[in-house]
């Protein structure tokens, strides 16, 4: 009886065991730098290592664009890059246990004396790489086109419109046939990027009416709230009367409403987005390659769209490691590039940053170095 | 055997006249037959009040359930209406909790079948945008954490378990048979935390490691293993134990020899099962172990992706469009539950195949 | 019965060099288990510790710790005592139908199938919750604030898309259920058969048997086991998670879109993003939890425990 238990044991470890050894082979879409030669760009020099990044999930579908598109260029380097959120990504890369961070909001004061530590006296970059256009999506059958003016907006979501043919709203759309569905406003139930953008536009838009700071976990109390930008997605779906905000790309199916920009109402697009970014100011009294923007929201030119999210990347100018400085480089060159910028409008549907903002960002990328 | 009372049973005896009526008997499927009548009724009422399934169950049961209750009390009397009233209740119980479990499996299967494919089990999810990728390095890191996990928990289990039968006494007994107990209940997230607290110790805030995730895990299987072999090794007759003392084997060459391989066979179920209970655990690997879209065979360089974390960071960040990321995380999830099913069926075959022949 | 508490005169077997080794290791994993439950409160309590110090106004929400948790245990507590109503009476019902109403050959079988709904994950649960359950109960949702928007529980407004606590709850009580069921259906199928024939002797119905006979012995082990249940649902994370819409404070109302959240719900939310003091608030609200758990999870073994004792001479 013993024995034949031992045999029975063995064959089921040795079964478990080769079942384990055949699916241990890696993964087919991976490793092996023999998917390159075609690359084209035979040109540059070909690096290998590895680059670490970390912050706002926001950016995550860009990331994955660009590695994606990154790995056809340089198959031996391996981005890698958490999403732990914006506050995470710049605390990491300051602790210096990453190379670059990718953060929603540029850093504050005390960051930057911090970022003296981490990069020595030569500063550090922040480029605006990911720009993002945020819709106002609504699902109310029967109304295609939308318009909303700030106050009207800041209106709804703060409670004070309660339903869809209130005057405020009927003011705003002349010629819609609204119904007396009763508003559901849902919002962001985690700490995001997008909230933190669309209450700063609410805030300066509509001042009156949004009395709360901006933040990235909405002020108010009640509503229906729904975490992460899918989840927000699908609770505006389910629900009849239901009005949110999320990433122009992910509004899918879902009505996007036209937002008031001066006299005329805007629909969200990548050249409205992008165009907005250009026409507002940089941070001042920051250093020579920190290009933190302070978005223009009271736009009133009828070609930009100021609802729009952007994320930075911040990353030193000199590295200790000449490795990680020609990494981070090369990297954040690809990037900012036609093709790094057309990865991420696929992957992300992001809108690609326009050519000013593109020289200007080559001029940091071209600055960095491995200082020592 | 029990010697104290048994409960008085307090019927008193039925008036004459009930218990000349209680020998009225329903016909053999006069219970049914109510009860179809009932449903029928039912369903005629959610006929009219518009039609919907959910409706014409809950009409058709309590209708049902009504139509018995005084069906049988007019012809058997109140207590066996009473008896009938609560069968009807009991099947119905057993009956919503099914509700949910076919629910769940229709809706896994049914959205998770879309890319049950080699794809999915050959990919990982590097460079993928939209379309295909797969679950590849999830499942590779799924096995490596959880063997690590098994690794971890396994012997410390084991051998608290042969400690608190073979050698245990006293307070100390009392007090780790009381604190494994209570370790049962530890919420998973907690463990989680645990882990992230003792890491972030040693490397700083932000720390993520797939060995974190083992060490999570370890936790919450730890006490599942002992309380498991704990009873299956009760469960070896003291005979054994003695006949070996009697023959001058060392206490530890009995437990060794006699004890374990007597009981190999719950031991291994009890491995197993404990395995299943952690292998779908989400929540504490998403703290300390988070995700990536490479494999990762390392546990202690950096984060891992795992199955659960996967389907769950699938569905709430789809990419563009949506649809694929939520077709993957339904994949995903139905290969979790594939998974733990798998684990369950081998735990019950390693019971029946090992079992030792007793004399029962 | 082969089941053998190791008598305390057992035969000394001889002492050997081995022996010291193996018990010392075997009685060093047992201390190891006490070492990490002591050291899971303490790195908890470590890592939450600048939360307890700071400033409150750092904190997040910015009125400090108290305000930040309290609505969270509310959440939680609702979350898991609704389940529990739920949970608890159709679990001995299944209970009841397993051991003494279904057909004798198919009874463990139907066992399996219950026990099925315990191996599911609870990362599923909450796909099944967003994607089938919550749907599902929205034409309800609507009728009850209609019908019975009377009571404090069903004020309403109704909910659009069903992520109510009322939901959550629901998938709460279908994932504890199995944990009562289990627990009652083995202490009903050991309530004496000596007491169960003599009821049906003396012509008592099945009801009145199980009335009598059954549920008297295994109360105890319903109480504790619908406490195992609670801890269980007190610590779910991702099913809330996924499930819950969450905004604002404490309400009793039960089907509209702003519920408190629940302590494991909200660390899973936060925690991949947060830094700094924001996580050592999260820590500290898992340790509330932990205590809130390990306090249940006391009771409900001490409640068992109580009924083991007595049960353990049979």
């Amino acid at each position: 009886m013993k024995l034949s238990t031992k045999t029975r044991a063995v064959t089921l470890s040795a079964a478990f065991a080769s079942t384990l050894a055949l699916a241990a082979c890696g993964a087919s879409n991976e490793g092996g730098g023999s998917t390159d030669a075609a690359g084209g760009s035979s040109s540059e020099e070909q690096l290998s290592g590895t680059l670490v990044g970390a912050g706002a999930s926001s950016q995550q579908a860009a990331i994955q664009g660009w590695t994606a598109g990154y790995s056809s260029l340089q198959p031996d380097v391996t981005v890698n890059y958490d999403p732990v959120g914006s506050g995470g990504g710049r605390e990491q890369f300051l602790a210096g246990g990453t190379d670059f961070a990718g953060s929603d909001a540029p850093l504050d004061d005390e960051e930057l004396a911090t970022a003296e530590e981490r990069c020595g006296t030569d500063g550090v970059f922040e480029l605006p790489n990911y720009i993002s256009a945020i819709a106002v999506v609504y699902n109310l059958p029967g109304v295609d086109d939308l318009n909303l003016s700030p106050d009207t907006l800041a209106g709804i979501f703060t409670g004070a419109i309660t339903t869809w043919n209130d005057p405020a709203i009927a003011g705003d759309n002349p010629d819609a046939q609204l119904p007396s569905t009763s508003i559901t406003p849902v919002h962001r139930a985690d700490d995001s990027g997008t909230t933190n953008n669309f209450t700063d536009y609410l805030s300066q838009a509509a001042p009156s009416v949004w009395t709360e700071e901006p933040d990235g976990e909405w002020p108010l109390e009640g509503g229906e709230a729904a975490n992460q930008t899918s989840g927000m997605v699908s609770a505006v779906t389910a629900g009849e009367g239901a009005i949110g905000y999320a990433d122009e790309s992910q509004a899918g199916d879902l009505g996007v409403a036209n937002i008031g920009v001066g006299s005329e109402f805007v629909a969200p697009s990548p050249e409205a987005a992008a165009a907005v970014v250009e026409g507002s100011e940089l941070v001042s009294g920051r250093g020579e390659f920190d290009f933190a923007y302070e978005i223009n929201r009271t736009t009133t030119a009828a070609d930009e769209y100021p609802i729009v999210l952007v994320s930075y990347h911040v990353g030193c100018i000199s590295y200790e490691d000449a490795t990680q400085a020609d990494l981070v480089k090369s990297f954040m060159g690809y990037v900012i590039s036609e093709d790094g910028q057309q990865a991420a409008a696929d992957a992300a549907g992001s809108a690609p940053i326009s050519d000013t903002l593109r020289e200007q960002a080559q001029t940091a990328v071209d600055a960095i170095t491995s200082g020592s | 055997m029990s010697t104290s009372t048994p409960p008085r049973p307090d019927i008193a005896p039925p008036p004459l006249e009930e218990a000349v009526r209680s020998h009225k008997q329903l016909p053999r499927f006069g219970g049914s037959g109510l009860f179809a009548g009932g449903v029928v009724l039912g369903g005629l009422l959610s006929a009219l009040t518009g039609f919907s399934w959910a409706l014409l169950v809950v009409y058709g049961v309590v209708l049902g359930t009504l139509a018995v209750y005084v069906g049988s009390r007019a012809v058997e009397g109140k207590r066996k209406a009473t008896d009938r009233l609560v069968t009807c209740l009991v099947v119905s119980a057993f009956g919503i909790a099914m509700v949910p479990l076919v629910s769940l499996a229709y809706t896994v299967i049914s959205r998770g079948a879309a890319r049950f494919d080699a794809t999915f089990f050959s990919n990982s999810m590097v460079g993928v945008v939209g379309e295909g990728g797969g679950a590849y390095h999830a499942i590779m890191g799924t096995v490596i954490i959880t063997a690590l996990a098994a690794v971890i928990s396994v012997p410390i289990g084991l051998l608290t378990a042969i400690y608190l039968v073979e050698y245990g006494t006293g307070r100390l007994k009392k007090a780790i048979t009381f604190l494994v107990d209570v370790m049962t209940g530890i919420p998973s997230i907690v463990a989680g935390l645990f882990a992230y607290a003792l890491f972030a110790l040693f490397f700083g805030p932000g720390v993520r490691l797939g060995v974190g995730g083992a060490v999570a895990l370890s936790v919450l299987m730890i006490p599942v293993v002992v309380r498991s072999s704990e009873e299956v090794l009760k469960l070896v007759p003291n005979e054994l134990r003695e006949a070996a003392y009697a023959l001058g084997v060392p206490k530890w060459r009995t437990i060794l020899k006699v004890v374990v391989p007597t009981a190999i066979a719950g031991l291994g179920t009890s491995v197993t099962l404990a395995v299943a209970r952690v292998i779908g655990e989400t929540a504490p690997l998403l703290v300390i172990v988070g995700i990536t879209a490479a494999t990762n065979f390392d546990p202690f360089d950096g984060r891992m992706a795992t199955l659960p974390v996967y389907a769950y960071y699938q569905l709430t960040q789809p990419g563009v469009p949506p649809q694929f990321g939520i077709d993957r995380a339904w994949t995903a999830a139905l290969v979790l539950i594939i998974l733990v099913m798998a684990l369950n069926v081998v735990a019950r075959l390693i019971s029946r195949f090992f079992a030792p022949k007793t004399s029962r | 019965m082969t089941a053998t508490d190791a008598p305390p005169t057992r035969p000394r077997p001889r002492q050997q060099p081995g022996d010291r080794v193996f018990a010392g290791s075997a009685k060093g994993a047992g201390i190891l288990i006490l070492v990490i439950l002591a050291g899971v409160a303490i790195f908890l309590i470590t890592e939450a510790f600048p939360a307890f110090t700071a400033d409150s106004a750092d904190l997040p929400g910015g009125e400090g710790l108290f305000s930040y948790v309290a609505p969270l245990v509310f959440g939680t507590l609702i979350a898991a005592v609704l389940a529990l109503i739920v949970a608890t009476p159709l679990a001995v019902g299944i209970a009841l139908f397993i051991t003494y109403y279904a057909p004798r050959r198919i009874a463990a079988a139907l066992g399996y199938v219950v026990d099925l709904l315990a191996a599911i994950p609870s990362v599923v649960y909450g796909f099944w919750g967003i994607f089938a359950l919550a749907p599902a109960m929205v034409p309800f949702y609507g009728w009850a604030e209609d019908n019975l928007g009377f009571l404090p529980f069903f004020a309403g407004p109704a909910s659009a898309t069903g992520r109510t606590m009322l939901t959550a709850g629901l998938v709460l009580a279908v994932m504890i259920l199995p944990i009562i069921s289990a627990i009652s259906r083995e202490v009903f199928s050991q309530a004496p058969a000596l007491h169960r024939e003599a009821a049906l002797a003396l012509g008592a119905t099945r009801w009145e048997m199980i009335k009598m006979a059954v549920l008297p012995y295994g109360k105890s082990g319903v109480i504790g086991g619908a406490m195992l249940g609670l801890g269980r649902a007190l610590g779910e994370t991702l099913a809330i998670a996924l499930v819950l819409s969450v905004s604002g404070g404490i309400t009793f109302n039960l089907i509209s879109s702003s519920n408190p959240s629940t302590i494991a719900a909200n660390i899973a939310l936060q925690f991949p993003e947060s830094t700094g003091l924001a996580v050592s608030t999260l820590i500290a609200s898992g340790l509330v939890l932990f205590v809130i758990t390990l306090l249940v999870n006391m009771l409900a073994r001490y409640v068992v425990n109580r009924r083991a004792d007595f049960s353990g001479a049979n």
